[in-house]
């Protein structure tokens, strides 16, 4: 059932793709700096296309069946997509080019910057952040330093409420700023209370995901967001969740002052087995001037003859660049290509159709799951995975087992303030058969876990792989594919 | 639960045993439980740093968490545990006897008397949940 | 579109839900923000959508249109077919982070894979899924080196010879925190021993980068040496195909080894994206970000992988993780390991030897051009600096004249000092008749 490395499968003397011999003359090579030898593996192209054609069929995906994984969206990677991106005048331009010789490119950045401020209602954008965390760590840096350029330099609390993503509190730790946890109320909303408490002259802002990742819709919104600007704090807002308010509500008109985009969950680029992701960053007015720099304007008007000229500008008080070059220019083209198919009637309905799959699963589920949240979901929502009646089954033998069933299992043990959390999302994409072939089989794995959980304690059965020991993993480390002295 | 009565404990799940002028760190039962298998531990100080009450002084390591150790007292460090490392899993065996962490020479005896006792830890670890 | 549910079964959903109709189910949002109106161009069908792109597209003019001698941290080298096979297969791109292994045995093994061959490439022991491009990577290594020491050593040493981009985010990631930056600020054509005297107890981290960003092959051994004798660690930034031929820094004292992944069969693709190596020593595993797959065995005896040493990530250790990174760039690191797997031993090295032949051959005809001074006092990999007759900003609009995208304007990145300065780069995608090609133009266009 094990698939052989590289390693196991190479033969000395082969070799998959070959290069022409020089035709120039060739140069003395550098004696003192040549390597001895090169512990690469020898391999035909057969080989390597059979290795990974079989790796690939021990994995699942979206294209293989339903993928409820809570704050992910893993909505259909539509193919189109990766037509376009592909197209050669995309995949083969230099990052370095002059601008007159990549319009096509920069007309795509520029556009998908306009429509993406637009979804949101921000007035600036950087499209430069690599992933969700990258956007984070870009805006917590913006509210810094808008703080700095205030001169207001106590500021240095960030809030976060303790439903959040671990990459909330990671990153502002990773930038120095103090963290403190806000809870969240009985109805799943932050608490008032407590966050009024906390809003003093050290308040840098809060970090607020709404939806949260309970799925619910913050019933204050709007209080939370006047209370925290009227302490002198900015409101920074996860964007994961940005699948509910597509054409449903702007973040931007709720108050944000910031907010990072996933291009790889709202907006359909593939997630890619953990990436490459994309998290641009919108701004409201007064934080446009400390976006990354560069980024992409109109340098040159045009008028009813000439195009515009798109080129690059830097923001004034910019923060800097966060990555070399211009940012995940092959999901720009994804999720271009995406807008553009469904516009402002097909993103709303996107989010119409997210939302009431979520809430069709909740009304099936909730009478077989405890739901810790009893209020209209919006994108996904959250089950207990565990019953007091079957002590010795977990959120995590749940998952296990509906492998069994084919079904990818939803987000495990997130969020936190839930007790054996199932975070399930399932996206506008996917049909009432699919969402009750689910459900059945959850409530199926639920009469197995009061009659006969050993099922689930041995779960998975049929997958390539059973259980893995994961303590042996982590305390006898083996890193790499054993050769030679490599370890 | 095993909530040795002659220690002190934190809040935080240290426990701390007091010989004259000497205290023993490590962490408790209910912590290792919390924890599951222990994977890896590093102790941060060394002997003859001076440390004090809250500092981290080990960190501790499971597949599914990880955790820092403070220090309850302030003092200076007169020995680590130089068998921990290689064997992680007596936190989990012998949390509160073989898995001890630093041993220092108190600075300031009266922080003792903000610590828990027993009782008290067990009441805490009860109100946990 | 994408929705599949009909008119009937969205009503038999509604009931189910008990809400009259999809509005009703947004009643928690604001009303006087509800439903906003936007302004976007109506939905078009995908026929349509991919006419617009293509003519989007051919408003470009890429490397397959023109010559290109252009580098600077990202490369047209030759990708062979079978990556993009491999990259296509829906099992690959739609399958998410292996957090359920028994169901991600293809990307756990593909990732484990890709740690063996960079940590062989690089001559270090572990390697972790990847960073999101090599000067994120650096940025990286950076951090790692200041919590390594707990905060006690805050100094970090930058050659002003890594590329300037990478100079730029390690500043923007440093901005606030205690950690000085020195010795960036020197001149860019410095040598690595200016850096000698600079390195001192308070240093954590020596980065340079290898070959530089000038296309320069130094010995970096007496620095390293110097690092490790103050007690700081270094670090090596590469370009992977230069390992194809060059000593690896684990050869050479690399405490860090990190790169830009982008030549090891990624697209050139307008900057991203791209892919950020980064291998370590056995004894750093733990201060290391990003995620790490490793080997063990399932409850049938099989050898299998999986995510481990996750304690150290943001999702559980969240405050106190010393980096936020959640995703690796997966699908370009399982590129670069299909396009490693499809050249191996022997391949690498010809891509390498190529690269390094014609490039000499392009400075050695370069410099026959009246005006023109190549800068070897190096040896260099695939990139040399030319001091050319008249801006280079002014040739290269001339080169494009005749369909040549010339080198990298220096002056762009380290103002008008060097305005006259380009940095050429040559790879095996460029013939004996386009580089021939080059020198003559240039001739052309400067002998007035």
């Amino acid at each position: 059932m094990t698939e052989p490395q590289l390693y196991e499968l190479s033969v000395k003397d082969r070799q998959g793709v070959r290069f022409p011999a020089p035709d120039v003359p060739r140069a003395a090579l550098p004696e003192n700096f040549l390597r001895n030898d090169l512990p690469l593996p020898e391999l035909s192209e057969v080989d390597v296309i059979r290795h990974f054609t079989r790796l690939s069929q021990l994995n699942y995906g979206i294209d293989l069946g339903f993928y409820p994984l809570g704050s992910c969206t893993m909505k259909y990677n539509p193919k189109v997509n990766e037509e376009t991106c592909r197209l050669p005048g995309f995949a083969f331009v230099h990052p370095l080019q002059p601008v007159e010789t990549v319009q096509g490119s920069l007309a795509i950045m520029y556009t998908l910057q306009e429509w993406l401020k637009e979804i949101g209602g921000f007035a600036g954008i950087t499209l430069q952040p690599a992933a969700g965390a990258h956007g984070e760590l870009t805006g917590v840096m913006i509210i810094r330093a808008y703080h700095r350029w205030r001169a207001d330099t106590k500021r240095d609390k960030i809030l976060i409420p303790d439903s959040a993503h671990g990459t909330n509190p990671a990153t502002s730790a990773m930038i120095g700023m103090r963290v403190v946890e806000i809870k969240s109320d009985v109805r799943g909303n932050i608490d008032l209370d407590m966050l009024r408490a906390e809003c003093d002259e050290t308040l840098a802002g809060i970090m607020f995901t709404n939806p949260n990742t309970l799925g619910l819709f913050d019933e204050h919104v709007q209080e939370v967001i006047q209370i925290v600007h009227q302490a002198g704090g900015l409101v920074y807002g996860d964007g994961a969740n940005l699948n509910a308010l597509l054409g449903i509500a702007r973040p931007g008109d709720l108050g944000f002052d910031v907010m990072h985009y996933n291009l790889h969950k709202t907006f359909s680029t593939p997630h890619g087995g953990g990436g490459p992701g994309s998290g641009p960053v919108g701004v409201a007015a007064h934080l446009v001037d400390f976006l990354p720099a560069p980024v992409v304007g109109i340098i040159e008007e045009g008028d009813e003859e000439t195009p515009p000229l798109f080129g690059y500008i830097t923001p004034s008080k910019s923060i800097g660049r966060v990555k070399a070059f211009n940012g995940h220019f092959g999901m720009f083209v994804r999720a271009y290509t995406y807008i553009l198919m469904h516009g402002a009637g097909g993103l709303r309905k996107i989010s119409e159709y997210a939302v009431l799959n979520a809430n069709y699963l909740l009304a099936r589920l909730k009478d077989t799951y405890h739901l810790p949240y009893d209020r209209t979901c919006m994108h996904e929502f959250v089950l207990e995975g565990r019953w007091d009646e079957a002590p010795e089954i977990h959120a995590l033998d749940i998952a296990k087992r509906l492998m069994d069933y084919k079904f990818h299992p939803p987000t495990n043990y997130f969020p936190l303030i839930v007790h054996e959390a199932l975070m399930i999302e399932p996206t506008e994409t996917e049909s009432l058969q699919t969402l009750d072939a689910f459900a059945d089989a959850l409530i199926k794995i639920a009469q197995e876990a009061h009659e006969n959980p050993e099922l689930l304690k041995t779960a998975p059965h049929d997958t390539p792989v059973g259980r893995l020991d994961e303590i042996k993993a982590a305390k006898e480390l083996v890193l790499c594919c054993g050769v030679g002295t490599i370890s | 639960m095993n909530v040795p009565t002659q220690l002190k404990y934190t809040s935080n799940d240290e426990w701390i045993k007091i010989d004259g002028n000497i205290g023993t760190v490590g962490i408790t039962d209910y912590a290792q439980e919390q924890l599951s298998d222990i994977v890896f531990v590093e102790v941060v100080v060394s002997v003859d740093d001076e440390v004090s009450k809250g500092d981290s002084c080990a960190t501790v390591e499971s597949v599914k968490a990880a955790a820092d150790v403070y220090m309850p007292v302030s003092g200076t460090v007169i020995a680590v545990n130089e068998d921990l490392p290689g064997t992680p899993e007596l936190i989990n065996s012998d949390a509160f006897g073989a898995a001890w962490m630093v041993r220092v020479k108190l600075s300031n005896p009266s922080e003792l008397a903000g610590l828990l006792d027993a009782a008290g830890y067990q009441k805490h670890i009860e109100e946990k949940g | 579109m994408f929705i599949p549910h009909t008119d009937a079964e969205r009503e038999a959903m509604l009931r189910r839900t008990g809400k009259a109709s999809l509005e009703d189910l947004f009643h928690d949002v604001p009303a006087e923000h509800r439903f906003p109106q936007l302004n976007l161009p109506p939905g078009l069908t995908e026929m349509e959508a991919v006419a617009e792109l293509q003519g989007l597209a051919w408003g470009n003019e890429s490397t397959r249109d023109l010559v290109s001698f252009l580098g600077a941290g990202a490369y047209n080298h030759y990708i062979p077919a079978a990556v993009d096979f491999i990259l296509r297969r829906g099992e690959f791109y739609t399958a998410y982070t292996p957090y359920q292994p028994e169901i991600s045995q293809g990307t756990l093994q593909a990732i484990f894979e890709y740690q063996s061959l960079i940590a062989a490439l690089t001559g270090m022991e572990v390697c972790n899924a990847s960073h999101y491009d090599g000067a994120t990577a650096v940025a990286e290594a950076v951090n790692m080196a200041y919590a390594n020491f707990r905060g006690k050593r805050s100094k970090v040493l930058l050659s002003p010879a890594l590329h300037p981009q990478s100079i730029e985010t390690v500043k923007t990631y440093t901005t606030g925190s205690n950690i000085a930056l020195t010795a960036c600020e020197m001149d860019p054509l410095s040598e690595p021993k200016a850096l000698l005297p600079l390195i001192d107890n308070q240093t954590a981290l020596v980065v340079v980068q290898y070959p530089d960003f000038f296309g320069r092959i130094f010995d970096y051994k007496a620095l390293a040496e110097a690092a490790h004798q103050a007690g700081a660690l270094f670090s090596v930034a590469v370009n992977p195909i230069a390992l194809g031929l060059l000593t690896p820094p684990g050869e050479f004292g690399a405490d860090i080894v990190t790169g830009e992944g982008q030549p090891l069969g990624i697209p050139l693709s307008y900057g991203g994206p791209y892919l950020g190596l980064f291998a370590t020593k056995t004894e750093f595993v733990r201060k290391m970000a990003g995620r790490l797959v490793g080997e063990t065995v399932d409850n049938r005896g099989q050898r299998a992988y999986v995510l481990t040493l996750t304690a150290r990530e943001q999702h559980i250790r969240r405050e106190k993780a010393t980096s936020n990174i959640c995703t690796n760039q997966g699908l370009m690191a399982l590129a670069s390991t299909v396009y490693l797997s499809l050249l191996g031993k022997h391949g690498l090295k010809q891509v390498a030897e190529l690269c390094y032949h014609k490039a000499h051959y392009a400075a050695r005809q370069i410099a026959e051009v009246k005006g023109f001074q190549v800068l070897t006092a190096q040896p260099f990999f695939n990139e040399f600096v030319v001091k050319c007759p008249k801006p280079v900003e002014e040739i290269n609009a001339d080169l494009l004249e005749y369909g040549i995208l010339g080198g990298y304007d220096l002056g762009e990145a380290f103002g008008p000092a060097m305005a006259n300065y380009m940095l050429v780069a040559v790879t095996e995608m460029n013939s004996s008749e386009e580089i021939e090609t080059l020198a003559e133009v240039l001739a052309e266009v400067t002998h007035d």
